[in-house]
């Protein structure tokens, strides 16, 4: 055994442990920096994998916004959490659920250790058609041509979700403001970081962005690091998140999915077919979309996170 | 064949991941809230530093070094934020009973 394998299998057995003990953490909160802490391995296991791009995402929002939002929500909920420890399952009901998760966990590893080796693969053919595209990552290749319908609808998904967020709100507080209000006067460490760090952060961001047609990165890693930037601005309480009433705000949201069905439906005139590119026009147009939909991420992500509006619009 | 780089690389690298294994031992091993953040920064600062300063010899160009002290830098910068804020936090709680 190599020394990187026995690094692997290290690896692998901290992730398993790390998901235990996310599972078995009594309080919220600390289930939740576990989950961080696992999905943060989980991207280490994903760079071993050579999936780059994978690991960018998890690392960006399986584990940064996704920890923030359920940060906030186990604050949320600290009020009630003594409460609900008192209640237990009953014993039927336990014991159906580990019956269940057996079932999956073994159906789960049978699948896995019958693949065939080595397995089935289109990564050829996946890329084959790169220089016809102009593009240098399949993987960007994968998500926004070769199966841009489903990239579409994930941004569908993302509007919906804040909608459904929203849904939450008073009738009194619809259009009105959500997430930490500013303070008049702001210092102290978290003020400056957030003073310094935007510049930085939007410059790296729209590197990835621009970076992804040809090597790991992309619209939605872009998106989700402008989306951070966005929410340390907002948790220094150095700025307002915009009341969600807010005309240019709704267009951001939407930007993303609209641009790529507007684009998707040009494809019936211009390339004989739905979200079909022209030839030899395609990486332009791939760009164009990618941009749309880091503005829809990074306006989505913040708003998600805050919450619904729970003030008037002062 | 080991040349020069390779052996400060090796060497820095080692340093550095002393500075990550004391710093988890006292992390583990501390009493209370500050003095396990103390732990952690050096971990942070001197651990990172050292490992990225081995590993510049092994970058890829002048561009490549310089995203790994760009990363040094940011971490640092995180670091040092996050540390401040949980002790600020700390104090407004108060004492430990």
């Amino acid at each position: 055994m190599t020394i990187i394998e026995a690094l692997d299998i290290g690896l692998a057995f901290l992730v398993l442990g790390v998901a235990g003990w996310t599972i078995a953490a009594h309080e919220a909160f600390t289930a939740v920096i576990g989950y961080v802490v696992y999905g943060l391995l989980l991207a280490l296991v994903w760079v071993r994998l050579f999936a780059l791009d994978v690991a960018l995402t998890e690392a960006a929002i399986g584990s940064g916004v996704t920890g923030v939002l359920l940060i906030s929500a186990a604050v949320r909920l600290r009020a009630s959490e003594a409460e609900m420890m008192h209640e237990r399952l009953g014993i039927a009901p336990r014991l159906v659920a580990a019956a269940l998760c057996l079932v999956a966990a073994a159906a789960l590893a049978a699948v896995v250790l019958d693949m065939p080796d080595p397995g089935a693969t289109l990564a050829p053919q996946a890329r084959q058609p790169l220089a016809e595209l102009g593009l240098g990552n399949a993987i960007t290749a994968v998500l926004i041509a070769y199966r841009a319908f489903d990239t579409m609808l994930e941004k569908v998904v993302l509007v919906l979700a804040v909608i459904g967020v929203w849904s939450l709100s008073t009738d009194a507080n619809w259009g009105g403001l959500a997430g930490p209000t500013r303070l008049e006067r702001t210092e102290g460490p978290l003020a400056f970081l957030a003073q310094l760090l935007p510049p930085l952060g939007i410059i790296v961001a729209l590197h990835i962005v621009w970076v992804g047609a040809n090597e790991p990165g992309g619209a939605f890693q872009g998106g989700a690091l402008l989306s951070a930037m966005a929410l340390i601005v907002l948790m220094a309480r150095l700025r307002e998140a915009p009341a969600i009433g807010r005309r240019w705000l709704r267009v951001a949201l939407i930007s993303g999915p609209v641009v790529f069905l507007a684009i998707g439906l040009l494809g019936f005139a211009l390339a004989g077919g739905f979200l079909a590119y022209p030839l030899g026009f395609a990486k332009p147009v791939i760009v164009f979309i990618e941009v749309f939909m880091t503005l829809s991420v990074a306006a989505t992500l913040p708003m998600l996170v805050i919450g619904p509006p729970d003030r008037r619009p002062s | 064949m080991k040349s020069v780089a390779d052996i400060f690389t090796i060497v820095a690298v080692c340093a550095g991941s002393f500075f990550f294994l004391a710093g988890t031992v006292g992390l583990l091993r501390f009493p209370d809230s500050l003095t396990r953040l103390h732990a952690l920064t050096k971990a942070d600062n001197l651990g990172l530093g050292l490992v990225v300063l081995g590993l510049l010899p092994q970058a890829n160009g002048f561009l490549g070094g310089l995203k790994l002290v760009a990363v040094w830098l940011l971490v640092q910068l995180a670091g040092a934020t996050v540390a401040q804020v949980i002790a600020e936090a700390l104090r407004r709680r108060g004492p430990p009973p």
